[in-house]
Parts: structure tokens; C-alpha cells; sequence
């Protein structure tokens, strides 16, 4: 090697070299764009475009909750079909109370009356399922005990259900 | 680009649904039958519960409808809403006993007598429908949201079943569906109060202790209940925002 001596291609030479480091810069660089657009593309797909309307969640949630038909079909329905019944109701001590609190859930009754009728209630065990003394519920609420009341007769046979306190 | 990507999404989402809306409530007013469009809008309500434990006799009739009308499984006990009844000693108010057979479901059978100085009272409980709610909070995935309307929902499409709603909710108002291994709770009857009836177990509770309110309307009755009564909400120290108010709640009740 010459003492201080110079390469003539030299500076042809680090040209080569830097270029080539310039190309590894490209690939990484590319690599990473890529990467980057298909994240965002698979993104794209797999979040649905109502993700986010209105807070970190799918508002579409919202609409799927909304879709199941009610089974209680609400006093409202009860009255139109049997006005007679609900008035009686309302003069009653039992006027606050739903009819499908007893009659249980009968929105498909509602839909189609011919169809589907209620079934009969079993009595006494409805009627004591409220009335049954217990020393948790409130003084005010009427209580019995049903071993020193009515000496085995059917509630309804002296209490009219829908309006207590009358003779049925 | 991707914030317009993100922007551009957004729109078009917001556009899909408001004609989807907009074309059902179409095919209603064209066939004659405009009562029936879902006129329901989210920013117009603001749902609240009140529940007066002195009116509650622990009858189990909200326990029984709720399952009935949500499909809750009756077995293992897994509840949407239950009924607990306490039992206060005088000389121990801080540690009540608490019974709750079946979450009150058949009712419940004479325990305690009277007249010993003690006292017992039922509590109807469930998802207390926070307005910044802890479970909302943890949710990994977005499965777990408070709606517009504030009442908290799980979206079973996203729920991954991780439990950890199940977890941060300090009122033990949250179960694993075993049929769906996702996360499942009260949803206000969400399907009903937004068709305009309120939630099957107000519609059955024979006594008016419990009680739906929306509280952005000024005519609902709830405005009255919270003024005429002494209120209060479950654990408000853990700041939960929780709207399920109690009149009559005794300080031993966790």
C-alpha cells in the first residue's frame, strides 16, 4: 500500500456504498408503507363503519337490543279489549296493580286473543304469594296467615279479585 | 389519509343508518299505519328507577316477569334483577343478615319473629344503570356502553366473555350467560321502554315500589319522587353515577 496514497476510485467507490445503503433505506421504507396500508385496509374491514357513532361501541348494538318483541303487553292493551273489567279495577284497592301481574305475560294473547287464552289462576296460591304475613313487609300491607283465615274456603269466594273489600 | 379514511367512514356509517331508519318509517306512513314508525330518539330521553323499599313486600313478582321477558336462565340462579331481604339487629345494625332464596323468585318463607327489637325489610336490586358506570369502563373490546338514553348495555355480537365487567361492577349486577359465555345484565327492558312501555317488572310490581323515570321529561313522575322523598343511591362513595334511586333505604344495606 502506498504511503499516503490515495485510491483513484475512491470517491466513485463511497458513491457505490452510500447508494446501497440509500436501497436498504428504501426497502425498509416500503416494507412499512405497506404494512401500514394493509392495516389500515384489513381495519377498514373488520370494523364496522357504526363502530364509534357514538362513543367506543357498535351503534347497530342499539338497533339489535330494540329487535326483541315484548312478552308483557302492558295494562294499555288489557283495557282496550276489556274496558269493563279495567273499570272495575279502578274503583278497587287493586287498581295500581298491572293485570299481567297476575294473569302473567301475555303479549301473544294480545296479538291474536283467539289464539292464545289465559290460563285460569291458581287460587289460593296467587293471592297469598302478596298476602301471606311475613314481619319483613310493611305494617301497612294487608297480611294473613292462611292456617287462622277463611277456614279453607276460596279467596275469591268472599273477596272479589278485582276489587277486594267488595262481595264478589 | 387515514383521518380522512376514518372521517369518510364515519359519514357514510351515519348516512346508512338515518336512511335505514328513515325507510322503515317510510314503509309505515305509506301502508297507513304512521303510529307505528320508530319515532324514538335517543338525545330525547335521560332513563332513571326508582325503587321505595317501604312499598316492596317481597312478593318476587319483578323476578319472575324479568325472567320471563328477557329469557334470563332459570337455572343456574342467574338474575337480571333480585330481591334481597335484611335483617337488622339493634345491637349490630352493621352487619345485617341477608337472605335471598331463589333471588327472591318464589317468594320469601317467614324467618325471623317480631317483637324482638329487630328489624327486616326487603331490597329489590339491580344494574343501577350508571351514568359512568365502572363495567363500561374495563370493557377490552367496546362490548360494554352506556346508550345515548344512559342505559347500560352489553353488545353480545362484541362481548368476548373476558369477565372483567363482571368483575368492576360494585353491585354484583352482572353474570356470564352460560348458553352465550357473554356478559349479561339488566338492559332496562331496553326493547320495551324505547316502543313506549315501561320495563316488565314496573309493569307487574303489584305494590308501585318500583318506578321507571325519564328524567329529560319534565312531566314524568320520578321529578316528584325525588323530591318528595329522602333519596339515595347504592354505594355513592364509589361515584358510580348510579340512577337507581331508593326512598326509604336503611343505612345497613350494601
Amino acid at each position: 500500500m502506498a504511503a499516503g496514497g490515495v485510491r483513484p476510485d475512491h470517491g466513485a467507490a463511497s458513491m457505490r456504498e452510500s447508494l446501497r445503503h440509500r436501497q436498504h433505506l428504501f426497502r425498509v421504507a416500503a416494507l412499512f408503507v405497506t404494512g401500514l396500508l394493509l392495516f389500515v385496509a384489513v381495519r377498514a374491514l373488520l370494523v364496522p363503519p357504526d363502530f364509534g357513532l357514538y362513543g367506543h361501541y357498535r351503534a347497530g348494538a342499539l338497533t339489535d337490543i330494540r329487535k326483541t318483541a315484548p312478552s308483557f303487553a302492558g295494562r294499555s292493551a288489557c283495557a282496550d279489549c276489556h274496558p269493563d273489567i279495567s273499570e272495575a279495577l279502578a274503583k278497587g284497592k287493586h287498581a295500581r296493580i298491572g293485570c299481567e301481574s297476575c294473569h302473567g305475560a301475555l303479549g301473544r294473547h294480545a296479538a291474536d286473543p283467539e289464539k292464545l287464552k289465559p290460563a285460569m289462576l291458581e287460587i289460593p296460591a296467587l293471592c297469598l304469594s302478596c298476602h301471606t304475613a311475613n314481619v319483613a313487609k310493611p305494617k301497612k300491607f294487608p297480611q294473613i296467615d292462611p292456617s287462622d283465615h277463611g277456614d279453607g274456603a276460596r279467596c275469591t269466594s268472599c273477596h272479589a279479585a278485582h276489587h277486594p273489600g267488595d262481595a264478589p | 389519509m387515514t383521518t380522512d379514511r376514518r372521517e369518510f367512514l364515519a359519514h357514510a356509517g351515519k348516512y346508512l343508518l338515518l336512511t335505514g331508519a328513515a325507510a322503515v318509517a317510510f314503509d309505515k306512513v305509506m301502508a297507513g299505519r304512521p303510529a307505528e314508525a320508530d319515532n324514538y330518539r335517543t338525545t330525547d330521553h335521560w332513563w332513571a328507577y326508582a325503587i321505595d323499599i317501604e312499598k316492596c313486600i317481597g312478593c318476587g313478582s319483578c323476578v319472575r316477569a324479568c325472567k320471563a321477558e328477557n329469557g334470563v336462565p332459570l337455572e343456574p340462579f342467574y338474575f337480571r334483577t333480585w330481591v334481597e331481604r335484611y335483617h337488622v339487629r339493634p345491637e349490630d345494625s352493621l352487619h345485617p343478615e341477608v337472605d335471598s332464596p331463589n333471588g327472591g323468585y318464589d317468594g320469601f318463607r317467614e324467618l325471623y319473629a317480631a317483637g324482638d327489637g329487630s328489624k327486616s325489610f326487603f331490597v329489590p336490586k339491580m344494574c343501577n344503570h350508571c351514568a359512568d358506570s365502572p363495567c363500561e369502563q374495563v370493557c377490552p373490546v367496546g362490548a360494554t356502553f352506556r346508550s345515548p338514553d344512559g342505559v347500560v348495555l352489553v353488545d353480545k355480537k362484541y362481548c368476548l366473555g373476558c369477565r372483567y365487567c363482571i368483575q368492576a361492577c360494585p353491585y354484583g349486577c352482572r353474570f356470564l350467560d352460560p348458553r352465550t359465555n357473554t356478559a349479561d345484565k339488566c338492559t332496562l327492558c331496553y326493547h320495551r321502554i324505547t316502543k313506549g312501555k315501561t320495563t316488565a317488572c314496573v309493569e307487574v310490581c303489584p305494590t308501585g315500589a318500583r318506578q321507571l323515570g325519564d328524567l329529560k321529561n319534565p312531566k314524568d313522575p320520578i321529578h316528584a319522587f325525588l323530591k318528595d322523598n329522602k333519596v339515595q343511591v347504592l354505594k355513592p362513595q364509589m361515584a358510580t353515577g348510579a340512577k337507581l334511586y331508593y326512598a326509604g333505604l336503611d343505612g345497613s344495606v350494601r
